[in-house]
């Protein structure tokens, strides 16, 4: 967090938690921590797994309409209806992760170690957490547990709000 | 000649900038940093990063699809 007295903050609603929807609020929030801004992340809903130890993300074509992928100097569309085949997310993951190596992109692991380490605030929604049976030993050591009350708080007080 | 030196070639946004950051944390007042990336969208990164955070970009530079950034800390 900022030592600056007259410091700008952000915060950031996470709800949702596949492999390519993590990295839009981690890397905003690491950013934005490392410009000197107070961030706070709340995790809610699907956006509240990825604050479990282990990550296991995954990619789906589905709702994805726009998905494509490099491939052969080209892009090769993803519809909607792979996600129907047997196997269709284990591909997808495969081929988003392999570009993430390729591109030099941090891994969400990294974003978030970094996130932590540079002070952001993270805030666990406690409504999801017992709506979706997760114990608190699931989760990474470091967040708060609160509900919208607690988040509304801070988005009083917060420059930027994003909802992601 | 630069105070530290960070090779940042090869990663993507945003590690450039954070770990840029990090090592500013560690160093003096009006030391001075260069930072040598590959991602293009670095430029206008730092440019962003130094003018929010103070710090001075004193060099910008590209050649053959490296970007040479001299920053100083004064943020």
């Amino acid at each position: 967090m900022s030592t600056e007295q007259n410091a700008k903050s952000m915060s950031i609603i996470v709800t949702k938690g596949a492999l390519d929807q993590a990295y839009p609020p981690f890397i905003l929030a690491t950013t934005a921590a490392a410009m000197g801004l107070d961030v706070t992340m709340f995790f809610t809903f699907y956006g509240l797994s990825l604050l479990k130890k282990d990550l296991k993300l995954k990619v789906s074509t589905l709702g994805n309409t726009a998905m494509e992928m490099p491939m052969m100097g080209g892009h090769i569309a993803m519809p909607n209806v792979l996600a129907a085949l047997p196997g269709a997310s284990s591909l997808t993951t495969v081929m988003m992760k392999d570009l993430i190596k390729k591109n030099g992109v941090a891994s969400i692991e990294e974003l978030r170690e970094l996130a932590v380490e540079a002070e952001v605030k993270i805030i666990a929604c406690q409504m999801t957490l017992d709506l979706f049976d997760y114990k608190r030993e699931d989760l990474i050591e470091g967040p708060e547990l609160g509900g919208a009350a607690t988040y509304i708080e801070v988005a009083t007080k917060s420059d930027i709000n994003l909802f992601i | 000649m630069a105070d530290k030196k960070l090779d940042a070639k090869g990663l993507n946004c945003p590690l450039p900038i954070l770990k840029a950051k990090k090592m500013l944390n560690a160093m003096e007042q009006n030391e001075t940093l260069e930072v040598v990336a590959t991602d293009p969208g670095a430029i206008k990164d730092f440019e962003a990063f130094c003018r929010t955070t103070g710090n001075t970009l004193l060099e910008s530079q590209s050649e053959g699809g490296n970007y040479t950034f001299l920053i100083q800390r004064t943020g």
